[in-house]
């Protein structure tokens, strides 16, 4: 990489670790791309209409007449103790199910209440998953926000996912996380001409497609935010990759060179498979990064992408970094990258939305990555923003889609100078 | 438990958050876990607002359920009280932290702050939206409003509109106006653009304008009992619904109707001969229950619809809905459950649907042209221009948007008369509109077809084009020229993945 620190360098910087008001999506909007992805999958959310409105408001209402996700709203009588929770969530899944025969898999989501008053959604997807055996196999995890913030829902699921897995000695390359389809397309095509062909992607597309892991999986994330899961593959028994995230040029290829290492892909494989795309992708790069060089950028918490972003735009598109927020910090995952940009920007855990305020103004940057609660109001006192949960829905990863990840940032500020109109008020 | 799709209504805090965005210095100060914090982008991505919402929230997490969330509570209360200096602070507690029982109110009370503070329940396992903003209102209202010396003018309040109504902005300008005309001016508009202060002189008017019952009703009968202010039972929305609004504002200030009837275009609109295209045309009518009566009415007496099926979601409003059905000869639909509402359309199978946006989704489900009259809204329905539901300019409004999907005049006869043709079929949907889309066949096929007219020779290996059939369709055609573009550029006879990228790169931006 081209920056100019020596890996000695590389201690732990402090990270400013803040608690306060914390503007962040809950676990639950994870939901949105994961039903999108397991398309054999339904997720029941036992909750209160507030998480329904989230999930709605979130997706904008934009999503599907249908979609394959509902909420299961407790009502007064469930709490008072009226009606049996339990008994009440297996009515609801009974009529889900009459009503839905595709499901072959039904994800039970915990939310905020549903933690608090200690509905056991583990003992239900078990009691269920043995009266729907074999049609249907029900799993539950957490969204809830005071467990999980926004892209933890992905993490929470998919570690429910891995605890389910038979275990499968075989050796194989498991890549976590959920990725569009186009872009998982081309990932299994670069591994393959590695000669890496045993390769298992969790979430899995569906259910049916056997599959395991064990001590002989090694597994790479292609997302950040998958702690849990990271964890879950330990646990297993299987080996960690680590590399920078897969976002650029240059994170690509060391991403891909950590498999290749692992898999004993000799350089002159990986050199042919890797060398045409890692060339267009930096000449691409090259071209949108005239927008964004020595540029200034500000990150709120969001995805957790913060930190493999940030390395990604410091490092290959030339922007000076301030302050790089993400909503928590694991190590294990993002190390690689974050040892490239913690000596070169504030890097903060967790958040104080009013003080992290104060700081952006302070730091006055030409562009701020941030939620949607915030992008309107920063925009018209004079912020040129970028809207993160963009960065989540877009496909970002790899080398073909390099430039348009650039793009994404670089959009704003050319907006900035086209725009002639001021507004009134 | 009840099993939801999507709600017509968000949780009674979102309500509160609807009357506290849409005024003046106040803040609320709202218990909740993080992820409730979504709540804002309502008000600043849909509305477009250029503020936050001045609420703030205790974003607890599980370790804090553990410790002491009233603590948390009163921290973030005496932050945002010493930041944002409200004149009047609301508290109050989202579903999660009902179930904590922290006691929101009473924790602020004994902070002794040196400004009024309103504690809110809102039960939200039973209640919702709605609710929540009429008795947040209705609570600030009880608190500040006392009686005051009236206006030697005539003078009234306007009652109702809050942030992210549907068309809210717009009916306050169009009913001021329409007011102003008859001599009456506006002593305060409320919750929207009031400030505490503004809400302590409610009793300076002589009467109350009731908007929106759904958010100002109690309010208005609190203020007539307490502040002696009569309240106007009429929605002005529609040509006869404006006119009898006139009539009751007169009778309230006990003078004749010198005016006359409103100025719309509606009426000579609808008696025009095109609109015999709009005459029996069968509609299905679902929303809050305030603007489901008030299309119902336009419907079929101001355009000349046939109205099979009305319906609302918000069951306060239950009783009038179902009288007003039952005058048409029909049984309401009184229901939340979005899949009912799906259902009863279906069978009934009208020919437009006046809805909700989630009405908006089930016509595009079943291929049937929808116009949006009632809240829940999404972005498109903030338009830039002046759009008021309200008043004269409200009717020209709703002419224009119901009759907007629909296919009209001679098109219609067309369509009839050549079913068969693959550019001009029903399928196509009206040509005038906006979101009128091709079919796919009919994209795809047209792209080819531009494609060998220029003359080139490339040929797409089928790798490449399944590759491209992956790129969503709006941009699917811009990258299937450019990327021919730049094989014939270069002389490359066949494209593969790799020109299909190879092109990408080149055209980035």
């Amino acid at each position: 990489m081209s920056n100019d620190l020596s890996p000695s360098a590389c201690s732990a910087a402090p990270i400013l670790k803040e608690r306060g008001q914390h503007e962040v999506f809950c676990g639950l909007t994870s939901i949105i791309w994961l039903h999108r992805k397991m398309q054999d999958a339904f997720f029941l959310v036992v909750g209160s209409r507030t998480c329904a409105h989230l999930l709605q408001s979130a997706a904008g209402v934009m999503i599907f007449a249908e979609p394959r996700f509902a909420t299961a709203i407790l009502e007064e009588t469930d709490l008072a103790g009226m009606a049996d929770a339990h008994q009440e969530l297996e009515r609801v899944v009974s009529d889900l199910l009459s009503r839905r025969s595709d499901i072959k898999r039904l994800f039970l989501v915990g939310s905020c209440p549903s933690e608090v008053i200690k509905i056991d959604l583990a003992t239900m997807a078990k009691k269920l998953s043995e009266k729907y055996h074999p049609d249907v196999n029900v799993v539950n995890f957490s969204g809830s926000g005071i467990e999980t913030t926004f892209t933890q829902g992905e993490d929470a699921c998919l570690e429910a996912v891995i605890r389910d897995l038979p275990n499968d000695e075989k050796t194989q390359l498991a890549v976590l996380g959920a990725l569009p389809d186009v872009v998982q397309d081309q990932m299994m095509r670069l591994l393959t001409a590695m000669g890496v062909d045993d390769v298992l992607v969790l979430p899995q597309q569906t259910a049916g497609t056997p599959a395991g892991v064990g001590k002989n999986t090694h597994f790479i994330c292609a997302q950040p935010f998958l702690g849990a899961a990271y964890d879950e593959m330990i646990r297993r028994g299987a080996h960690a990759i680590h590399a920078p995230f897969p976002f650029g040029a240059n994170g690509t290829t060391e991403w891909l060179a950590a498999i290749a290492k692992r898999f004993g892909v000799d350089q002159s494989t990986f050199d042919a498979v890797t060398a045409g795309p890692k060339a267009r992708a930096t000449r691409a790069i090259a071209k949108v990064s005239e927008t964004l060089t020595g540029r200034s950028i500000f990150f709120f918490p969001d995805s957790q992408l913060e930190v493999p972003l940030a390395r990604f735009l410091s490092d290959e598109c030339g922007m000076t970094l301030t302050e790089v927020g993400s909503p928590y910090i694991h190590r294990a995952l993002v190390g690689e990258d974050l040892k490239v940009i913690e000596h070169n920007a504030v890097i903060s855990e967790g958040q104080d939305v009013e003080k992290q305020l104060d700081r952006l103004a302070e730091c006055n940057p030409d562009l701020t990555v941030c939620g949607l609660g915030l992008a309107n109001p920063l925009e018209a006192q004079g912020f040129s923003t970028k809207w993160a949960i963009e960065l989540v829905f877009s496909p970002i990863h790899f080398y073909e889609q390099a430039a348009d990840l650039a793009g994404l940032f670089a959009r704003p500020i050319v907006r900035s100078d086209l725009l002639k109109v001021r507004s009134a008020s | 438990m009840k099993l939801s799709v999507w709600t017509y209504e968000g949780p009674p805090h979102v309500g509160a958050i609807r009357v506290a965005t849409g005024m003046k210095k106040v803040h609320l100060v709202l218990h909740a876990p993080q992820g409730d914090t979504y709540a804002d982008l309502l008000f600043t991505m849909i509305e477009r607002r250029n503020h936050r919402p001045p609420v703030t929230y205790t974003t607890f997490q599980a370790r804090d359920l553990g410790s002491d969330t009233a603590t948390l509570f009163k921290e973030a209360c005496l932050e945002a009280y010493n930041r944002f200096k409200p004149d009047l602070l609301l508290v109050g507690a989202s579903c999660t932290a009902e179930l904590i029982q922290d006691d929101p109110g009473g924790l602020a009370e004994a902070l002794g702050l040196p400004v009024p503070v309103v504690a809110l329940e809102l039960p939200s396992y039973q209640r919702k939206e709605n609710f929540g903003a009429d008795e947040t209102f209705y609570q600030i209202v009880r608190k500040l409003a006392h009686p005051v010396e009236r206006s030697t003018e005539i003078t009234c309040n306007l009652i109702g509109p809050t942030a992210l109504g549907f068309r809210h902005r717009d009916d306050i300008i169009e009913i001021t106006k329409l007011l102003n005309e008859l001599g009456v001016q506006v002593n305060v508009c409320a919750p929207m653009h009031a400030s505490p202060e503004d809400i302590k002189n409610l009793g300076r008017a002589h009467f109350n304008v009731l908007m929106y019952p759904e958010t100002g009703e109690t309010a208005c009968r609190h203020m007539e009992r307490t502040l002696g202010l009569p309240f106007t039972k009429t929605i002005p929305i529609g040509v006869s619904a404006t006119n009898e609004f006139v009539d009751e504002v007169f009778t309230l200030i006990d003078r004749s109707n010198s005016e006359g009837a409103i100025d719309s275009r509606l009426p000579w609109y609808s008696a025009s001969v095109d609109s015999t295209y709009l005459t029996g045309k069968r509609v299905f009518i679902f929303g809050d229950g305030s603007h489901v009566m008030a299309a119902a009415r336009i419907a079929k007496e101001e355009i000349g619809f046939d109205v099979v099926g009305v319906g609302c979601y918000n069951r306060e409003l239950a009783r009038p809905v179902r009288a007003m059905a039952k005058e048409l000869g029909l049984d309401a639909l009184i229901t939340e459950d979005y899949l009912e509402v799906e259902a009863t359309i279906a069978d009934l199978s009208p020919e437009l649907i006046l809805g909700t946006q989630m009405e908006r989704h089930i016509g595009k489900r079943l291929g049937i042209p929808c116009a949006v009259i009632s809240a829940p809204v999404h972005v498109q329905d903030f338009p830039a221009r002046y759009s008021p539901q309200m008043g004269a300019e409200g009717a020209n409004v709703i002419f224009d948007t119901w009759v907007h999907p629909l296919v009209m005049g001679l098109e219609e006869h067309l369509l009839t008369m050549f079913r068969e043709d693959f550019e001009f079929s029903d399928n196509a949907g009206p040509s005038h509109h906006a979101a009128h889309s091709p079919n796919q066949e009919i994209a795809d096929h047209t792209a080819t077809v531009s494609a060998s007219d220029e003359g080139t020779n490339v040929i797409w290996l089928s790798e490449a084009e399944k590759e491209l059939r992956k790129i969503p369709f709006f941009v699917r055609g811009k990258a299937r020229r450019n990327t021919e573009k730049y094989a014939s550029d270069r002389g490359v006879a066949q494209i593969s993945i790799e020109t299909l990228y190879e092109a990408k790169a080149h055209y980035a931006r």
